[in-house]
């Protein structure tokens, strides 16, 4: 691999007595598109969550971009805004407009003038096909909406990876393809992504590696076919196994 | 004379009342000046501590919970006379209306803190931790996201309890403030007539029935919808 | 300083007098808030009768008590009456005054709480042969005060501290006795010691309501 643009290195996390993330090495190539897969409980959100930092790692070490995000001196409000993060919840801003959660960051942030802010606002919610929603609040629109706005908060700071935490788990099952396709949208312009999910499907055909999480560990990774088809790990297979059977 | 005739005259003596009004006039602007004080300093000082309690600093925590219940455990009353009658021992000596003034904004501080933290706290961590993903900093995320929708919630409560507390005022004559009350009362062993203190019952209710009665319309406009 | 405001000596010797008012102002409180509790119980019940003609004058009533400040009532009634050749004495005038201004409070929030039992239980009950009444009392009453338990007790603690304008007519209780034996021995320690006592008193109720309001705020997302 050349030089990763996320290198995570033997990262643990403790909460209290609960070892969640046991020594985990993760490294993400630039336009790589990587799939974590795993039962719940095996430490792949935490493991996300401790990337952009909303988590503190209780060892290890973590470069994003070139940044050490666990240097005390680095700015990490600056950083993250390199990273954007899409939630499973939304967590949309419910007393603003889709356009108003969209700029926040842009103007307080990057520092953006309010026009300027606008306009990328307006370009990022037509990239998710939702420059017709701009002055709605997030009441007024569907899950599915909510979820390419919040995604549209993210692309909006041009951020160097994306990351995505069971994007679709919180959505009604015809609402799942408006966001898949936004994801693979931003999959062909390039980004670099790392996604926990359950869609196979997406994984199958738009991942280019899939990371299989256990207990605290990654247990084994390659190409979705590799997975998929041939795991060599007994709980991979185990996995692997139950959810095809739904 | 009729027994309804003697009855107005004591009451509502036209005469009295006359000469008494520019004294309860003059009673009601030391209550309005009261009231806003005490509106603005104490809901300032409630929403400051609840803000240094976001930060959740283990001892200032302790420190300002302390405080808080202090001050919603005593009555007003105690509070003003501890300031007005105990201080002085201490060679400070407070007016009236300054001690009346601090120790209601002082109340609504303890109270008005409470609202606003638990407003606070009803957020969702989501909404922190969204913001927080987009680079905002712990003070913009409180000022740009949670506050909104935090005060929102709290307006209903929080006008409720500014009414009540700023209706403490009256406690200032005790302390020989010259407010509504303290007038009307004065008036009435000057004039050996009720009427001064009808006029300034109906003082009162000039000044707070409205604040009430919007109070009311915002509870409905506010409450349980989101 | 300790000498001067939490004199041992000055508290021995009222101890006496601040312990009557401690046991008046805990009379005074075990009869205004009955007191209040019940009137604001019939305002509330009054206010269930869905008839305007019934409502509109019992909000005009409520918001009345809200808008006048209580001090006001109790002069209005402790030095007015006695013009109209009424001479009610201090105590019976707090009991009165507290009846009307604390009564419209309980009954605001007994009102809520009536408010917030869904209709279909009274149906439910109604539909079993329940009385209007007897639904009343054995359905809604007891899941109404359940949701408003809260307020009511915050209300119960503003009660228990308003008693100290008894002071202001002369009854007895705690805040009087210690303005008392604050002028006998020339020192504030009896004052400081009733508001320690207030605050020893009422500390675990605010503590108990802090936690209940958090909870009740958290609860409306």
């Amino acid at each position: 691999m050349t030089k990763p643009i996320v290198d995570a290195r033997a990262i643990h996390k403790h909460f209290g007595a609960l070892h969640v993330l046991k020594g985990v090495d993760l490294r993400v190539a630039e336009r790589e598109l990587v799939f974590v897969i795993g039962p719940s409980g095996s430490g792949k959100s935490t493991l996300l969550r401790c990337l952009n930092r909303l988590e503190e790692p209780s060892s290890g070490s973590i470069v994003v971009d070139g940044i050490d995000m666990l240097d005390p001196r680095t700015d990490i409000n600056h950083a993250r805004q390199r990273i954007g993060m899409v939630f499973q919840s939304f967590n949309l801003y419910p007393h603003m407009t889709a356009l108003g959660n969209v700029t926040l960051a842009l103007r307080k942030v990057a520092g953006k003038s309010r026009a300027e802010a606008d306009r990328l606002g307006h370009a990022a919610l037509e990239r998710v096909g939702l420059a017709d929603r701009a002055e709605h609040t997030p009441g007024q629109l569907s899950g599915g909406q909510q979820q390419r706005v919040a995604i549209a908060r993210s692309i909006a700071l041009e951020p160097r990876v994306m990351l995505f935490d069971e994007p679709t788990s919180a959505l009604d099952p015809e609402l799942v393809g408006s966001v898949l396709e936004v994801m693979r949208s931003l999959r062909e312009s390039g980004m670099t992504m790392i996604v926990v999910s359950h869609e196979m499907g997406f994984a199958r055909n738009a991942a280019d590696r899939v990371v299989f999480m256990d207990d605290g560990l990654i247990v084994e990774q390659g190409p979705p076919a590799a997975i998929f088809e041939t795991p060599t790990h007994e709980r991979t297979r185990a996995f692997i196994g139950q959810i095809q059977r739904h | 004379m009729s027994t309804w005739d003697r009855f107005v005259d004591t009451f509502f003596n036209g005469k009295v009342m006359l000469k008494y009004l520019p004294d309860i006039l003059s009673g009601m602007v030391v209550t309005i000046e009261l009231a806003v004080l005490i509106v603005l300093s104490g809901l300032a000082a409630g929403l400051a501590l609840a803000l240094v309690r976001s930060l959740a600093i283990r001892p200032l925590n302790w420190l300002i919970i302390f405080i808080v219940d202090l001050f919603r455990s005593l009555p007003p009353l105690v509070i003003i006379v501890l300031m007005y009658f105990g201080l002085p021992y201490a060679e400070i000596s407070p007016s009236g209306f300054v001690s009346t003034w601090l120790s209601l904004a002082f109340v609504l501080m303890a109270f008005s803190e409470e609202i606003f933290w638990a407003g606070i706290t009803s957020v969702h961590k989501g909404q922190w931790e969204a913001s927080r993903s987009t680079g905002l900093s712990f003070g913009q995320t409180l000022i740009n996201v949670v506050l909104p929708q935090a005060l929102r919630l709290t307006i209903p409560p929080l006008t409720n309890r500014t009414i009540a507390i700023t209706k403490g005022t009256a406690l200032g004559t005790v302390v020989a403030v010259t407010e509504i009350l303290g007038e009307a009362s004065s008036a009435v062993s000057n004039s050996y007539n009720p009427s001064p203190l009808m006029m300034g019952a109906a003082a009162y209710l000039v000044l707070f029935l409205p604040v009430v009665v919007l109070a009311r319309r915002l509870e409905t406009k506010f409450a349980w919808k989101r | 300083m300790i000498q001067t405001f939490f004199n041992i000596e000055i508290i021995a010797a009222a101890w006496p007098i601040v312990l009557s008012g401690l046991l008046n102002t805990i009379l005074l409180s075990l009869i205004v808030v009955p007191l209040g509790l019940f009137g604001g119980l019939i305002l509330a019940l009054l206010a269930s009768v869905k008839n305007p003609l019934v409502r509109w004058p019992l909000m005009a009533w409520v918001d009345f008590f809200r808008a006048f400040p209580p001090l006001v009532l109790l002069i209005l009634l402790f030095a007015g009456l006695p013009f109209a050749g009424l001479e009610l004495g201090g105590f019976a005038c707090v009991a009165i005054a507290f009846f009307l201004n604390t009564g419209a409070y309980y009954g605001e929030i007994f009102r809520a709480g009536i408010d917030s039992v869904p209709a279909g239980q009274v149906e439910a009950g109604r539909s079993t042969g329940l009385s209007r009444l007897q639904a009343m009392g054995y359905i809604v009453l007891p899941q109404a005060v359940r949701n408003v338990l809260p307020d009511l007790l915050s209300n119960t603690l503003e009660v228990v501290k308003l008693t100290s304008l008894g002071s202001v007519v002369a009854v007895p209780e705690l805040l009087y006795q210690a303005r008392q034996a604050q002028s006998l021995t020339y020192n504030p320690t009896p004052i400081v010691v009733a508001a320690i006592i207030y605050f020893l008193m009422l500390w675990p109720l605010v503590r108990l309501l802090s936690r209940l309001e958090n909870r009740a705020l958290a609860g409306r997302r």
